[in-house]
């Protein structure tokens, strides 16, 4: 599978991304310009963290009408892969292509620190070698990174089944204490209905070498490429 | 009487407004050129339970240079309206 | 016709007569406005350190390892092997936070990685040095707000993980608070760019952010006099972008790997006039520059106010003539201001002119350090408070007994002093690079990859201004010790240092006196280690004023000679960490117990007794426990390594339990002449707790032994998370943790 890292100006976890995609997973993957309109034939689109255009006016509003959004949203449409850490999370509910929107953390701060997330489903390429019974620590950076969305969407994404990732304790339970930014139902990240565009506020290329301390990001990513994640 | 007090806070004429600048730069890759400027500010809107106008002034006053302006940085203005 | 500007006019520009004289001697006629005050700002200590550079020279420069010395670049670089080197550098930005501390930190967080990455190296590591007056005050609390949301959002935003650092509370930083930030780049040793300017032709960029009338308050008041009243109002604080520092960190990156760039400066204090000065004195040319085609932020600026504007995110830089437009496509990329506003010329003059007349002609190398900017021998007085502070008895104070072990014990780990720090550091990106091996596991240094290789920096900022009040001299000697022990605890080898020297008013003998005590302890103390100075920065005048008069050394703050250390580690695998790892391990204690609580955290805020001598410190013993720790740590003897420090050896202890969540027992020795209070909580110098496995002891024990390094065992480490000290639980973890985490949230939701 080949990987495309949009670089945004303002980005600042391409490289990151490059590094867990390329150097640990093995897998072929370049960056693409955000004034670019060519996606070199990649098969899956990331959209990396950081502050495009320093998250001024709205995290992601302004990323989202850069020249290669609209490939990206072609490339959706057709069914390709396209995934949104952190603030490609922002972006892609800016531009659409997820439900919801990302508000401002209840503490009115940026937090980093690790997190337990709890996988809700198996049916997806990020979730798919993944236990539904186990915590996953991974972490997360960001100020505005309160998932929201209102009644009848919260119910429709439900109905699809198209929540990925619930903030949950060291033990796999949803409680309001392990909920670090006020997401509404502990929402961690989501699909879209048709599965194949994905956005999660933690930061799974942040935990997928031993040298960081911690691997559980590895699992993550390593269910895109491979169906049983074995370690 | 109730009055409605609409404020604006903007960051002072002559420092850098860098969300504007940003603003800017997103309008010009979006292709719209004729934007010289964007300054980006708050809108606060708020409503008083005071005797008249001239009570509602000096409580908004006073808001305003207590707590809603950095006076360092920003500027206020405002309108006063019966609610 | 403009009036020439008089020594009355030199005063508000803050020179002194002869230094007037000085200027009209070296042009051969008296200066207009515009000259005097570039003079008056390339003159200024801030640019010219003319207080301290007569000391600044004994520190040691040298070591086998250094790429650029002191004074030589941007900031000092230290070889890595392998074509890899480090440039890395520590900067106050006190002043601007205490007006409006959000801004002022976070400007000085761009200023330190502009330093850094304008010599090429991408930076991978920041750390923060802070200090602050009482929490309890009102303003305080605004000031820890500011800075801490400061320093995170342009920190974070420019994409650079925050590693580590150190905070204070003391009253006498109530007024004055320290905001000293630290950054640690990568770069390729055949691709370091330089900051200067030579080859007749070459043209001059200013690139970057447009130049508006920030930081030229001194100059623009002392104007007032001789021009129109300006009734355009100044920025009275300079805003950071740091969107805007993360393009031009691309971007210059970008160009200097063309090979394109002769040579290219960060604009910081002093703006154009700095930049353009020192780059062409170090390059022996000059310049014609035309001020009118530098892009401003408001209209109808005046030369002075263009060329000494403060205005932040900005660069000059010399390129090639014929490659203007391989750098300008670059630029264009980064959607960055690039424009010509000058080119280099033979002889060492620069020429200003605005809309085509001459409104300067100085020479260069008149304005530099280094060059004919004046230096400065101060008078310097022991103050009395010295003598009376060595005179304190530790029989004065009663010791504790055992019941209130406890009692101390809270009081410490809850203070603001030695608490968790994570209600700062959760506000900061300290993963961004996915290069940080202790995010999840802490050590006393931070410890970072150089990624792609085998290679790791460790990384401290450390200084106890109490001691360094106390006795300027070994509390100076000890912030470089400390620092050493942080790195060499984490398995990491000291390399070199970068100083953040803040102190109050230089004017003032006695704290003169301070910083040339300092001076010498840090010299002796470089040179034990072999830890050169690789530069860093001066900050005087973190000093209030009451109302009669200057004030003496009484309202200073702590003199604070912050050291920024650079240490190596190969091999990510190799690192130690503080937290205790299993049941049984046993806890050892390298380094000897003294009977000492001078300068304490105990002995100043529990007890209260603020007059006391710098903690017992001998730099010979403190060279051969660091060199017994490393090696210990380096034969794999030790589970956990955890310097003793602020709080003594409870807090040592209690850290390394909390982090392994786990408890311990220990045992103080009886009849060792060593008082409760001094064996727990004293801070006395060249301690280290480890936890050793059981069937590593007779191991260590030896290989100590042979290091002729005294050692004592303490106890085991408990897994039911007890705190027992002489076989009584003084704590919990759980209960510690409270404690621990409890006080800064407290304070400050």
């Amino acid at each position: 599978m080949k990987f495309g890292v949009v670089v945004f100006p303002g980005s600042n976890c391409d490289d990151d991304m490059i590094f867990a995609l390329r150097d640990v997973l093995g897998q072929p993957a370049v960056k693409l310009w955000h004034k670019s309109h060519d996606l070199e034939g990649c098969d899956f689109i990331v959209l990396p963290g950081g502050f495009s255009y320093g998250d001024y006016l709205r995290s992601g509003a302004i990323a989202r009408f850069s020249p290669i959004m609209n490939e990206v949203i072609a490339h959706a449409q057709k069914g390709g892969y396209v995934m949104g850490i952190c603030n490609g999370f922002q972006i892609l509910t800016e531009s659409g292509l997820l439900p919801g929107a990302l508000l401002r953390n209840t503490n009115r701060q940026y937090i980093c620190k690790n997190v337990y997330l709890k996988p809700v489903t198996a049916d997806s390429l990020l979730t798919r070698g993944l236990d539904v019974h186990k915590a996953y620590q991974i972490p997360i950076a960001h100020g505005e990174g309160r998932y929201y969305a209102p009644h009848h969407l919260l119910d429709e994404i439900k109905d699809n089944d198209q929540i990925l990732f619930k903030y949950c304790d060291q033990s796999g339970a949803v409680t309001e204490e392990a909920n670090p930014n006020g997401a509404v139902e502990n929402i961690a990240g989501i699909c879209n209905a048709r599965r194949n565009v994905f956005g999660m506020m933690p930061h799974p290329e942040r935990a997928c070498h031993p040298m960081l301390g911690n691997t559980d990001g590895y699992e993550l990513l390593a269910s895109i490429i491979i169906e049983k994640v074995l370690l | 009487m109730k009055f409605i007090a609409e404020i604006q806070v903007m960051p002072q004429k002559e420092i850098l407004d860098p969300q504007g600048k940003a603003v800017l730069l997103g309008l010009k890759n979006l292709g719209i050129q004729n934007v010289a400027d964007v300054r980006i500010g708050k809108n606060i809107r708020m409503e008083l339970d005071v005797a008249d106008e001239a009570a509602a002034r000096e409580e908004v006053e006073m808001t305003c240079q207590k707590l809603l302006a950095n006076l360092i940085m920003e500027d206020y203005s405002y309108q006063i309206f019966p609610a | 016709m403009e009036a020439l500007p008089t020594v009355e006019t030199a005063r508000k520009l803050g020179l002194l007569p002869e230094e007037f004289e000085q200027i009209c001697q070296i042009l051969g006629r008296t200066p207009n406005f515009t000259e005097l005050s570039i003079y008056s700002v390339m003159w200024s200590e801030h640019c010219s350190y003319k207080n301290s550079i007569v000391w600044l020279k004994t520190l040691p420069k040298d070591s086998p390892k250094m790429l650029a010395k002191a004074g030589e670049e941007n900031a000092g670089i230290v070889d890595l092997g392998d074509g890899l080197a480090c440039a890395f550098k520590i900067e106050s930005h006190n002043h601007p936070s205490a007006v409006e501390p959000y801004q002022g930190a976070a400007t000085g967080v761009g200023g330190i990685n502009r330093d850094i990455f304008t010599m090429g190296a991408r930076p991978i590591a920041q750390l923060n040095s802070l200090r602050f007056g009482n929490l309890n005050t009102d303003r305080t609390k605004w000031l820890v707000k500011g800075v801490v949301k400061g320093i995170g959002d342009y920190g974070n935003a420019f994409g650079v993980p925050t590693v580590g650092g150190e905070v204070y509370f003391d009253d006498c930083y109530e007024i004055n608070p320290l905001v000293n930030a630290f950054s640690a780049g990568i770069l390729k040793t055949d691709k370091i760019a330089r900051a200067i300017s030579y080859g007749a032709g070459n043209p001059v960029f200013i690139v970057g952010s447009a130049t508006g009338k920030d930081g030229i308050h001194g100059a623009t008041f002392a104007s007032e006099d001789i021009s129109e009243k300006s009734t355009e109002k100044l920025p009275a604080v300079q805003v950071g972008d740091p969107f805007q520092e993360k393009l031009l960190l691309e971007a210059t990156l970008e160009i200097i790997e063309t090979g394109c760039v002769i040579g290219i400066q960060d604009m910081g204090a002093a703006g154009i006039i700095c930049s353009t000065s020192e780059m062409s004195a170090k390059g022996k040319h000059g310049m014609n520059v035309w001020l009118d085609r530098v892009p401003t932020r408001q209209p109808n600026m005046k030369p002075f106010e263009i060329l000494l504007s403060e205005s932040q995110e900005r660069m000059l830089v010399v390129v090639e003539k014929g490659k203007e437009d391989i750098i300008q496509r670059i630029f264009d990329k980064w959607d960055l201001h690039c424009v010509q506003i000058g080119e280099v010329i033979e002889g060492e003059r620069l020429y200003f002119y605005m809309n085509g007349e001459l409104v300067a002609d100085v020479p260069a190398e008149s304005l530099v350090l280094g060059g004919e900017a004046p230096q400065y021998h101060r008078e310097y007085r022991e103050p009395a408070y010295y003598q009376e502070y060595k005179k304190f008895d530790i029989n004065s104070v009663p010791d504790i007994v055992p019941e209130q072990i406890g009692e101390v014990g809270r009081f410490l780990i809850a203070h603001p002093n030695i608490c968790s720090r994570r209600w700062i550091y959760e506000q900061y990106d300290r993963m961004v690079g996915t290069a940080n091996v202790g995010s999840v596991t802490p050590s006393d240094a931070a410890v970072v990859n150089v990624k792609g290789t085998d290679k790791n920096i460790v990384i401290t900022v450390d200084c106890n201004g109490r001691y360094v009040k106390a006795d300027p001299e070994t509390g100076c000697a000890i912030a470089v010790a400390e620092s050493a022990r942080n790195v060499v605890c984490s398995g990491g080898e000291p390399v070199a240092i970068t100083n953040n020297l803040n102190f109050g008013n230089p004017y003032v003998p006695e704290v003169y006196w301070q910083f040339v005590g300092s001076i010498k302890g840090m010299k002796k103390a470089c040179e034990r280690f072999g830890t050169p100075v690789t530069g860093g920065n001066v900050s005087f005048y973190n000093q209030s004023t009451p109302k009669s008069g200057d004030g003496g050394v009484d309202y200073a703050v702590f003199p604070t000679p912050t050291i920024g250390m650079l240490g190596i580690l190969e091999g990510w695998q190799n690192r130690m960490t503080l937290h205790f790892k299993q049941a049984g391990d046993l806890i050892y204690l390298i380094g000897e117990a003294k009977n000492d609580i001078a300068s304490s955290e105990y002995l100043y805020s529990f007890r209260g007794v603020k007059a006391s001598p710098a903690p017992a410190f001998d730099l010979e013993t403190e060279y051969h426990l660091q060199q017994a720790v490393a090696a210990v740590i380096k034969a794999k003897l030790v589970q956990s390594a955890h310097d003793v420090s602020d709080g003594g050896l409870w807090t040592a202890l209690t850290e390394s339990a909390l982090h392994g969540k786990l408890g311990y027992d220990i045992k103080v020795p009886v009849n060792s002449g060593i008082r409760l209070d001094a064996y727990l909580f004293g801070e006395s110098q060249s301690r280290v707790v480890v936890s050793v496995s059981p069937d590593k002891a007779a191991a260590f024990e030896a290989m100590l032994t042979a290091h002729n390094t005294p050692f004592s065992k303490l106890g085991n480490v408990r897994a039911d998370g007890k705190l027992n000290v002489n076989g009584a639980t003084v704590l919990t973890v759980g209960e510690a943790r409270e404690l621990y985490e409890g006080t800064l949230p407290k304070y400050l939701n």
